[in-house]
């Protein structure tokens, strides 16, 4: 039965650690199935008084009641099946603490299937206990664990050989596995501080040192933990503020989103990658008791806003301009592959990066290493199997903004999602920073049957769409339109530009300026927008539209074909476009050379409702195209 | 050149913002489910924090009409106080049919007035995601959550096959009837959650707090919750009573308790 008296309560009668000055140490546990993870931690747990009330009785009595011996292993596999089965089965999360610090531990499970609960709980460490059984060795998931701690960048090591009660506390034995595992760890680049023999179940060498091992005179499991440091967060690399979205809650527009690292106060200038675009932060916003406005560092989630209104979207990489990171759409990685279905050569898939997501295909498979063995292998792969660790080049549908994983951890890491899954993540290496322009992407073809406008859609990444801008002459609907145009080709977006000019010449030749021949062009233009919109182009259409009426009529059409219709008004008062006058035509009007000329001798129906309203007369072209980005881009990427 | 730092409370803050900001991203239609209880004052804070000064979503009360009126009352006044869309859903169906903690034990009618009222209010409002304010230290079932823990059409909860959840990615597609649940304040503690209503001035209920030698702990319905023995009065006596405590948080609460794995049963149904 268990004997609660006997706690080791050496390290509880100092002064507690202040909890809200210093952050939790998580720990995680990883190691070979059945080499006593969980019974080091219950072990851990009971001797550092970290337990509830009545919990060791509570299991105590479950065990009696299934007629199995306590283990120390019962206090995490709290969950039915787990007892069944005598085997952790996913991540827990525990807190307890020492004289020096709080801590939680984080238990890995070792069952070959669970790997990506280990990887879910590995990387939140901020080190790692790695157990091995003395009387098993070191096995294949002793490896693999040590191999994923050390992609997933946790370079404080603990090695606890426990059991050491199973091989007579010998210390010949435990040297063994030292030198043999030490070896393995120092090619993985990993630096294990200390080699601790143990026994879990008889409390050696845990809370207190072990009588029977007087030939180890180094740190307990306790104290070595003790001596362990939160990972730091990243201030001193450069800045990396990731977009998550842009809020306009009280008409004001504020970027939000997380510093990775670096830092971000008021008045610096930033470029955001990958627009290039640069402004000035007018301010760092947070709501309620917050630190001052002055300064925000990596980890924190804050709002900014800007001096200039550039046009930002989630994705967007904020850096300092000395310090931009790396953009590019082709690039080397190597990714660990966690689910069954295997990384094929050649198969699009999603990749996620921060906040930015993309379209991306395995252009090739350079080399494959067993995170067990460590061997590798070169020759052809086409598809990556799970547990296996893959060297990749990769190439996405649009610019990706990164930066080398040994540069800057946070924006070199990435997770490849197929069907909605998570099914691998990778590291970043070779991306060259003086590089800052988009390499033209190759042909990218998909194998589809019937070609859907979705299929359209997953090919281009954008949905086709109609544009529609109206407004007066000289409102500058066609200057606009050519701004925008050109925002969009950059984008990698297929768009076009239908106006008086290419429409007037050719197709609607036959038309003039009557009330019925107006009808007739808008009419033809509605219906060329959406053909072309339906082949998955994005149409801008500049045309005056003077008639509600008319431009309603254009919605439906392309509404029919189930295009997105997005209405633009493009405002400028009348005196402001007569005064402009970029083709005379107001003054030809007014002197009587040129009959039913809109806004003169001819209505022009303001849109009542339109989705988006530039003003020109008080916005430049590029704040105008900003803002009809900023809804647009949303809409074309809403790929269903 | 300043010397900055963030403490642990600010830390949790942060990564709890960021989850809020990629849930109200990520989902069309969210919801968040708020019992008036200390947890889910923290989270509404929380809410406020990330998107500016309001709570851009509804939040739904599930009334089992076995309330404390203390807590109708608070409920009340902080919808006002926080601006709050609330939606309130009673299963007058089970009520109807005489389910009650009168009548029947404390895991059916926690199932029948909380899970199955939450089932009703989703399947009208077809909310794709629920922002829950459950915390790892709360339960050892809890221990096991994601951020993002979807939940199928039935609205159980696959604890055996989870999805992977690292560098800051997490599931965010949901087959339809399927909602995600995602849980801001997985990683805070109770004392943590303490500490920041204490830091940040976030008004809970009174109850907490020790009248004539007891209070509430945790809160629920009334005819199943249990205070305990306290002469806490402030929030340093109850962080103080808190870290002497081996006692866990939800012992007053009945349902727990009722049967062994009670907890785990409850969750596996969609209890939160």
């Amino acid at each position: 039965m268990i004997e609660k008296g006997n706690a080791q309560r050496s390290t509880s009668n100092a002064q507690p650690p202040t909890p809200d000055i210093e952050p939790k140490l998580r720990v995680v546990f990883a190691g070979h199935v059945d080499h006593g993870k969980s019974t080091l931690i219950g072990r851990i747990l009971h001797d550092t008084g970290s337990l509830p009330e009545g919990k060791i009785e509570e299991i105590g009595k479950a065990c009696a009641a299934e007629g199995m011996q306590f283990e120390y292993a019962f206090l995490l596999d709290a969950l039915l099946e787990e007892q069944k089965q005598n085997v952790t089965i996913d991540t827990t999360e525990i807190p307890f603490r020492t004289a020096r610090r709080r801590f939680a531990i984080i238990d890995a499970p070792g069952h070959k299937e669970f790997l990506k609960n280990m990887i879910t709980g590995a990387s939140r460490a901020d080190a790692a206990i790695l157990v091995i059984g003395a009387d098993e060795g070191v096995r294949e998931q002793s490896r693999r664990h040590a191999y994923l701690l050390s992609m997933l960048g946790i370079n404080q090591v603990i090695v606890v050989v426990n059991k050491m009660d199973l091989v007579d506390y010998s210390e010949q034995h435990f040297r063994e596995i030292e030198q043999d595992y030490r070896k393995f760890l120092q090619q993985l680049g990993l630096n294990a501080r200390t080699f601790i023999p143990a026994s879990a179940k008889q409390g050696e060498n845990v809370a207190r040192a072990s009588m029977k091992m007087k030939w180890y005179c180094a740190a307990s499991v306790l104290e070595a933990l003790d001596l362990l440091e939160p990972q730091k967060r990243d201030v001193d690399l450069p800045l990396r503020f990731c977009v998550q979205d842009i809020y306009r809650f009280d008409g004001r527009r504020i970027i939000a989103g997380r510093i990775e690292t670096g830092t971000l106060r008021v008045g610096d200038q930033l470029v955001f990658s990958p627009a290039n675009k640069s402004s000035v932060v007018a301010t760092i916003e947070r709501w309620g008791n917050a630190p001052a406005n002055g300064a925000a560092m990596a980890g924190d989630s804050i709002g900014i806003t800007l001096a200039e209104q550039i046009f930002v979207e989630r994705g967007y990489v904020a850096s300092h301009q000395n310090e931009t990171p790396v953009e590019t759409n082709r690039f080397h990685a190597d990714l660990f592959w966690i689910v069954r279905e295997p990384l094929r050569v050649g198969h699009f898939y999603d990749l996620r990066l921060a906040t930015q997501q993309v379209k991306c295909q395995i252009v090739s498979i350079e080399e494959v290493t067993d995170s067990s063995t460590l061997q590798t292998t070169s020759e052809g792969r086409e598809q990556l199997e799970r547990n296996e660790v893959g060297r990749l080049t990769i190439q996405t549908r649009g610019p990706l903004v990164m930066d080398n994983h040994d540069r800057i951890p946070n924006l070199g890491r990435f997770v490849i999602i197929d069907e909605g899954q998570i099914c691998g993540g990778g590291t970043i290496f070779g991306g060259i920073y003086t590089d800052r322009t988009v390499a033209k992407s190759k042909n990218i073809f998909w194998t589809e049957g019937k070609i859907t406008a979705r299929a359209r859609a997953m090919r281009s990444g954008h949905r086709g769409a109609v544009i529609w801008l109206t407004g007066l002459s000289g409102a500058g609907k066609s200057t606009v339109a050519q701004a925008l145009e050109r925002e969009l080709f950059q984008r990698a977006i297929h768009t076009y530009v239908l106006d008086g000019d290419n429409i007037r010449h050719g197709l609607n030749s036959n038309l003039g300026f009557s009330p019925d021949d107006r009808v007739e062009n808008i009419r033809r233009v509605s219906e060329v927008a959406k053909l072309m919109a339906d082949s998955g182009t994005v149409v801008i259409t500049a045309f005056i539209s003077p008639y509600r009426m008319d431009r309603s009529r254009a919605r439906e059409i392309a509404l029919e074909g189930n295009a997105e219709f997005i209405e633009v008004f493009v405002d400028a008062p009348l005196e402001v476009c007569e005064a402009r006058d970029p083709k005379n035509l107001y003054k030809k009007a007014r002197a009587g050379q040129i009959r039913e000329f809109t806004g003169i001798d001819a209505p022009y129906e303001a849109p009542e409702d339109p989705e988006i309203v530039v003003h020109t007369d008080r916005q430049s072209v590029d704040e105008s195209v900003a803002t009809i980005l900023e809804q647009l881009l949303p809409r074309l990427r809403a790929v269903e | 050149m300043t010397e900055l730092s963030r403490s642990h409370l600010d830390q949790l803050e942060n990564q709890s913002i960021f989850i809020f900001r990629e849930a109200y991203h990520a989902f069309k239609n969210i919801a968040m489910p708020w019992s008036m209880g200390k947890d889910s004052n923290v989270l509404i804070w929380l809410a406020r924090k990330a998107f500016f000064g309001r709570v851009p979503f509804p939040v739904l009360h599930i009334d089992t009409t076995y309330e404390f009126p203390e807590m109708l009352e608070f409920r009340e006044w902080a919808t006002k106080y926080h601006n709050l869309n609330l939606i309130v859903r009673i299963n007058t169906e089970a009520r109807a049919r005489g389910i009650g903690y009168e009548t029947y034990d404390p895991v059916t009618v926690t199932h029948e007035l909380k899970t199955v009222a939450l089932q009703q209010a989703l399947a009208e409002y077809k909310w794709d995601a629920l922002i829950t304010g459950i915390r790892r230290d709360e339960d050892p079932t809890r221990a096991k959550e994601r951020y993002f823990s979807p939940r199928n059409a039935q609205f159980e909860w696959d604890y055996k096959d989870q999805p992977p959840e690292f560098w800051g990615q997490f599931v965010t597609t949901t087959a339809k009837g399927e909602h995600v649940r995602v849980q801001p304040l997985l990683d805070w503690t109770e004392v943590d959650v303490w500490r920041y209503i204490q830091r940040e001035n976030i008004p809970i209920p009174k109850m907490y707090f020790a009248r004539n030698g007891k209070r509430f702990r945790s809160l629920g319905c009334s005819p199943i919750t249990q205070p305990i023995e306290s002469t806490a009065s402030t929030i340093d006596e109850i962080i103080a009573e808190l870290e002497a405590t081996k006692t866990t948080e939800r012992a007053g609460r009945a349902q727990d308790h009722y049967e062994r794995n009670a907890m785990q049963k409850l969750r596996a149904k969609g209890f939160l």
